[in-house]
């Protein structure tokens, strides 16, 4: 990996992507954790009741990342030739299953609004 | 979740862009003045790649280049687009859209080089003198050199030729699709010249095996590739490699096979073999032709007298690709007279070592940057799956990723390479920045 550079790096994925779109998603990307922390920061806690949920759309994510990839690469499962193959498409599972999550987690945590702490009164909406 | 899903995309291209992205030269670079001409033929993937360069380190020099087509063609698409993978587009973009602001393009070709007066003519009657001289012309694809064959039969009476551009390239795949249909014998050649990207005769066999074994025809094909000499690609561990897949998949080699006539109506090709022509009759025929430097170059006399006589490639020391006989002149890409890199990896690197000569020599001093033969292929063997060649001069392998990408191994991360970030590293390249 001679001098490959940041530079480079993010010149191949504006190509990849067109200028627009890489930014834009660069752009959702921070958006997203930006609302996951602040979310996290509001509620002082993490509630497990949308965990719960967000845990659950995990496998639902890392399938639908793969899926996505081998679809948008004309591949298949059966082309795996070696451990880097293997590697390559867990990380895919993994970050479409962290990326899920996130996006769960925080998604519910806007829609239903700061939560009461548990077992304290129910306040009227 | 999409966005995840697309920077995950991004992660797995980044892991393999490193057999074309691998910048030569990454840190900051000096920017000097000067008022030199430089003249570039050619506005290919070399022309674009140094004119965008030049453009940035030398503040004040007037860039002229030259070329007639309007069309830039992204070439290491045109195998997907000849086994039906992408369509002809694909490959399609315009020139001027590469091209930086301070560069000024004319349409038109060069016609001959004065290398002692220092200019250069234009078909269009124009002359422009230069201070260096940059010639990317690309080079020439001699069809009329095999008797009995012209491009209008591509896509037709079973022949394909997919080095002949995007609507030749889609042609061919109309023919292929037919023969993966019905099954027969597929013949696949290449010249015995030099040639661009001498993997991608083997690509276009290998992926229409693949094809035709999805379609479930394997068994009604009778697969040939006619290699011009005794091996199967010039990197004698590459070509062992290649014979073993062949005799997985089926595929009969045949050694020192040069395609020279056609009778498209009987479907029959004469080879010159060392025994004497050999005729083999075939259902599908992969033509890909001799393969020469612009006529201009040879008639200015910047080829090699003593090698590749028949071709005409410039002659330029392997190291710098600077004019052996005229230092302000140097040559990239295609046309260059070095024992490989006929390709756009080549190119990506060769680019840099240009650059760094002739600022250097603006700057009065020596350049620096060397030129080690590096070329790259990413060698797919099925819809799916590639081996990521990396090679130089001496038929050493380079692999960007020892140990992590295996050279010799099929593999999908290796596809995923040329599916993904081979076309955007490029695009990258074309702008000078990778």
């Amino acid at each position: 990996m001679k001098d490959l550079t940041f530079g480079t790096l993010i010149a191949v994925f504006e190509e990849i992507f067109g200028r627009t779109l890489f930014w834009a998603m660069v752009a959702a990307a921070a958006l997203i954790t930006i609302a996951y922390l602040w979310v996290l920061i509001r509620d002082r806690a993490v509630s497990w009741h949308k965990f719960l949920l967000a845990q659950i759309s995990m496998p639902v994510g890392a399938v639908a990342a793969i899926l996505f990839v081998l679809a948008v690469t004309d591949s298949g499962l059966g082309d795996m030739g070696g451990p880097i193959d293997v590697i390559v498409l867990l990380a895919v599972a993994l970050a479409g299953a962290v990326g899920m999550a996130i996006l769960v987690y925080t998604v519910q945590s806007l829609i239903t609004g700061k939560q009461p702490p548990r077992g304290g009164p129910q306040l009227k909406r | 979740m999409n966005i995840n899903r697309r920077q995950l995309l991004a992660m797995a291209a980044a892991g393999g862009i490193g057999a074309s992205i691998l910048p030569r030269s990454g840190q900051a670079q000096t920017v000097v003045s000067s008022r030199a001409r430089i003249v570039i033929i050619g506005a290919g993937a070399a022309g674009t790649a140094i004119a965008n360069r030049l453009v940035r380190r030398i503040d004040g020099a007037q860039i002229t280049i030259l070329d007639r087509r309007q069309n830039h063609i992204y070439q290491p698409g045109l195998s997907l687009v000849a086994t039906g993978l992408k369509p002809a587009d694909y490959v399609l973009t315009q020139t001027a859209e590469w091209l930086p602001a301070g560069v000024s393009l004319v349409a038109e070709d060069a016609a001959a080089v004065d290398p002692e007066s220092r200019t250069v003519s234009t078909t269009g009657g124009q002359t422009f003198a230069y201070d260096f001289l940059i010639i990317a012309p690309g080079l020439v694809l001699d069809h009329d050199a095999i008797e009995g064959f012209s491009l209008d039969l591509v896509g037709q009476k079973g022949i394909g030729a997919l080095y002949a551009g995007p609507d030749h390239a889609a042609k061919t795949w109309q023919a292929a699709a037919q023969f993966v249909e019905t099954g027969g014998t597929g013949l696949f050649t290449r010249p015995a010249t030099e040639m661009k990207c001498a993997g991608a005769p083997l690509k276009h066999t290998f992926l229409i095996d693949d094809i035709a074994r999805r379609a479930g025809n394997v068994g009604r094909m009778n697969m040939i590739y006619a290699s011009n000499n005794d091996s199967l690609f010039g990197v004698p561990i590459v070509s062992e490699k290649v014979r073993m897949l062949f005799g997985d998949r089926g595929i009969t080699p045949v050694y020192s096979h040069v395609l020279k006539a056609v009778d498209a109506d009987a479907k029959r090709a004469t080879f010159a073999t060392p025994t004497g022509d050999r005729q083999i009759e075939y259902d599908y025929l992969h033509v890909i032709p001799p393969q020469r430097a612009p006529e201009f170059v040879r008639q200015s006399g910047l080829s090699w007298a003593d090698k590749w006589t028949d071709q005409g490639w410039a002659e330029v020391d392997q190291q710098t690709l600077r004019h052996r006989r005229y230092p302000d002149i140097f040559a990239l890409g295609d046309v260059a007279g070095v024992p490989k890199g006929k390709t756009a990896a080549s190119v990506k690197w060769q680019v840099p070592v240009v650059e760094d000569h002739l600022v250097a020599a603006i700057e009065g001093r020596a350049g620096t940057e060397v030129y080690t033969g590096y070329t790259s292929c990413p060698l797919i063997t099925r819809i799916g799956r590639a081996m990521l060649i990396e090679f130089d001069y001496n038929n050493d392998l380079t692999p960007s990723f020892p140990g992590i990408i295996a050279p010799l191994e099929e593999l999908w991360i290796s596809w995923l390479m040329k599916e993904v970030a081979l076309k955007a590293t490029y695009n990258a390249m074309l702008r000078g920045r990778a």
